[in-house]
């Protein structure tokens, strides 16, 4: 096999329309999100999806260190994308690697679009994400925390930024790919999505898709991401407007 | 780091403008890309190579093929790595050392391009299984930059993998030994080529210049292979695209690919 996968034994869907993991096609994993975790961040959140464990936590508007990074004209967003090295099933070097530098752009650049830094020039607002557990879709998972961590920490935003992925598994686009199909499926596209501006702030693809497929590809993982903006309020509300909560 | 001048605020105003006029700033239509000139066979000590001019954005890139261990999950596949340096010569703002996430993210998506395409039959470079296998490695060097690394950078990886001969190697006493003058082409699938697109405003432009680059809101690499299908798509800068946006750049992707595999088809035979 050639075509964008690898050959393996694992039935990655079934006659049924049912997926490896039980999921339907258009199913997501397992979604959890909570906002304000931690004490020391101004805004912070956590989120399960699937088996991914991660936390983000957004320290600002702050001065900026180096101070030649500062801009006169708008406040910057910083972003580190970073593994643990316990987070995957070989140990990884806790160095930063060139995935995780490049990941940590593309969510920077995913952000970016949604905050407004306009009203504190020489600023800097950092946004440290740290995947405690990995799974397939992590990047998508990690820009769906550090969008309710920003909310969270107060920074005027002009809408929150949902993520989810799709994918091509079987000759069949499915939503939220995880770690098995990701392995031996045909294509992962991970989508970040701005649900009230309709505008997506983050698309990547590995894998080959027809023209059709790469548009129902795009089309399947907005309405993931949808789903994942619902979760996202809760989250906040929870925070916000609950009374039980310690917020 | 990014000063802009008064002349930058100049610049881009007028590119924006004349975009509004249905104009770019070098005069070329939205979906046109720069002159592309491709020369193949330049570094005659590595195995493969191209020189790519794609308007006043020129790099070269070697192959360079040699015996190796696999990756320990993928024992029966061959290596394939491309990376990518914006040497200090290219532009004021390149500076030595180590590489800036700007580069790190140019070499991954000229690979992930080439890889997810697969171009190069790597189950063909297996020596010893789970041993030892063939190692291909691309590397590209930005020689001039005025904008748009990405297509610059894939079509030389891609013509020089094209012109690549791949030397044969022997098994003697559990080590590859090369076999003087056996060489073949290397295994070749298909032919990936990247299109750029930058977008200003509501505007979409193919393969933006220096000056165009400097003020996209966003960007986005497309990669198409030979059946024209998409086999890598990355977005980047700070802003995002609508649907309908990005279904244009799709098709964009494929009509505009279709005519450079051509260029860079035409480049392996001229070179030869």
């Amino acid at each position: 096999m050639i075509l964008g996968g690898k050959v393996s034994d694992v039935v990655l869907l079934d006659e049924n329309g049912i997926r490896c993991d039980g999921r339907k096609i258009d199913e997501p994993r397992r979604i959890m999100i909570k906002a304000g975790v931690l004490k020391n961040a101004d805004g912070s959140a956590y989120i399960e999806f699937g088996e991914n464990k991660i936390l983000a936590g957004v320290f600002g508007p702050r001065d900026v260190h180096p101070k030649h990074m500062a801009n006169t004209d708008t406040g910057i967003l910083r972003c580190r994308y970073h593994m643990s090295p316990f987070s995957v099933t070989e140990r990884k070097n806790p160095a930063p690697s060139r995935r995780e530098i490049e990941i940590s752009k593309v969510l920077k650049e995913a952000l970016e679009p949604a905050v407004i830094l306009e009203k504190f020039p020489r600023t800097a607002v950092d946004i440290y994400i740290e995947v405690l557990q990995a799974d397939g879709g992590s990047r998508c998972a990690a820009l769906a925390a550090a969008s309710v961590a920003l909310a969270d920490a107060g920074i005027p935003m002009r809408d929150m930024v949902s993520a989810c992925a799709a994918g091509k598994v079987a000759d069949t686009i499915v939503l939220d790919i995880n770690n098995e199909e990701d392995q031996s499926g045909q294509a992962d596209m991970p989508v970040g999505y701005m649900p009230n501006m309709e505008k997506i702030t983050l698309i990547q693809l590995d894998g080959i898709l027809t023209q059709d497929e790469y548009k129902k590809c795009v089309q399947t993982a907005i309405e993931g991401c949808k789903l994942v903006y619902k979760l996202q309020k809760k989250a906040l509300n929870e925070k916000f407007f609950s009374n039980g909560g310690n917020a | 780091m990014e000063h802009t001048t008064l002349i930058d605020e100049l610049k881009s105003n007028k590119i924006r403008e004349l975009l509004e006029q249905g104009q770019r700033i070098d005069g070329r239509s939205f979906d046109e890309h720069r002159p592309l000139s491709i020369e193949v066979g330049v570094i005659p000590k590595a195995e493969g190579s191209a020189r790519v001019h794609l308007g006043n954005t020129e790099v070269v890139t070697g192959v360079k093929v040699q015996p190796d261990r696999p990756f320990p999950d993928m024992g029966d596949k061959g290596i394939f790595i491309c990376t990518a340096e914006i040497l200090p010569l290219a532009h004021p703002s390149a500076e030595p050392g180590p590489p800036s996430p700007d580069v790190i993210e140019l070499a991954r998506v000229v690979d992930r391009g080439i890889r997810e395409s697969g171009m190069v039959d790597l189950s063909q470079l297996v020596l010893v299984k789970d041993k030892s296998v063939i190692g291909i490695f691309a590397d590209n060097s930005v020689i001039d930059h005025d904008g748009n690394l990405f297509d610059a950078c894939s079509y030389a990886s891609t013509a020089a993998i094209l012109s690549t001969k791949i030397p044969k190697w022997e098994m003697k006493d559990d080590v590859p030994v090369k076999v003087e003058g056996q060489e073949s082409d290397a295994p070749i699938t298909t032919i990936p080529v990247s299109v750029t697109m930058g977008r200003i405003g509501d505007h979409i432009i193919v393969d933006p210049n220096g000056d165009e680059w400097s003020c996209l809101d966003a960007r986005i690499t497309i990669t198409t292979n030979s059946d024209g299908n998409i086999c890598a798509l990355q977005k980047g800068g700070h802003d995002g695209f609508t649907f309908e946006q990005l279904t244009k750049c799709g098709e964009i992707s494929t009509s505009i690919g279709a005519k450079i595999r051509e260029t860079i088809k035409q480049s392996k035979q001229g070179g030869q």
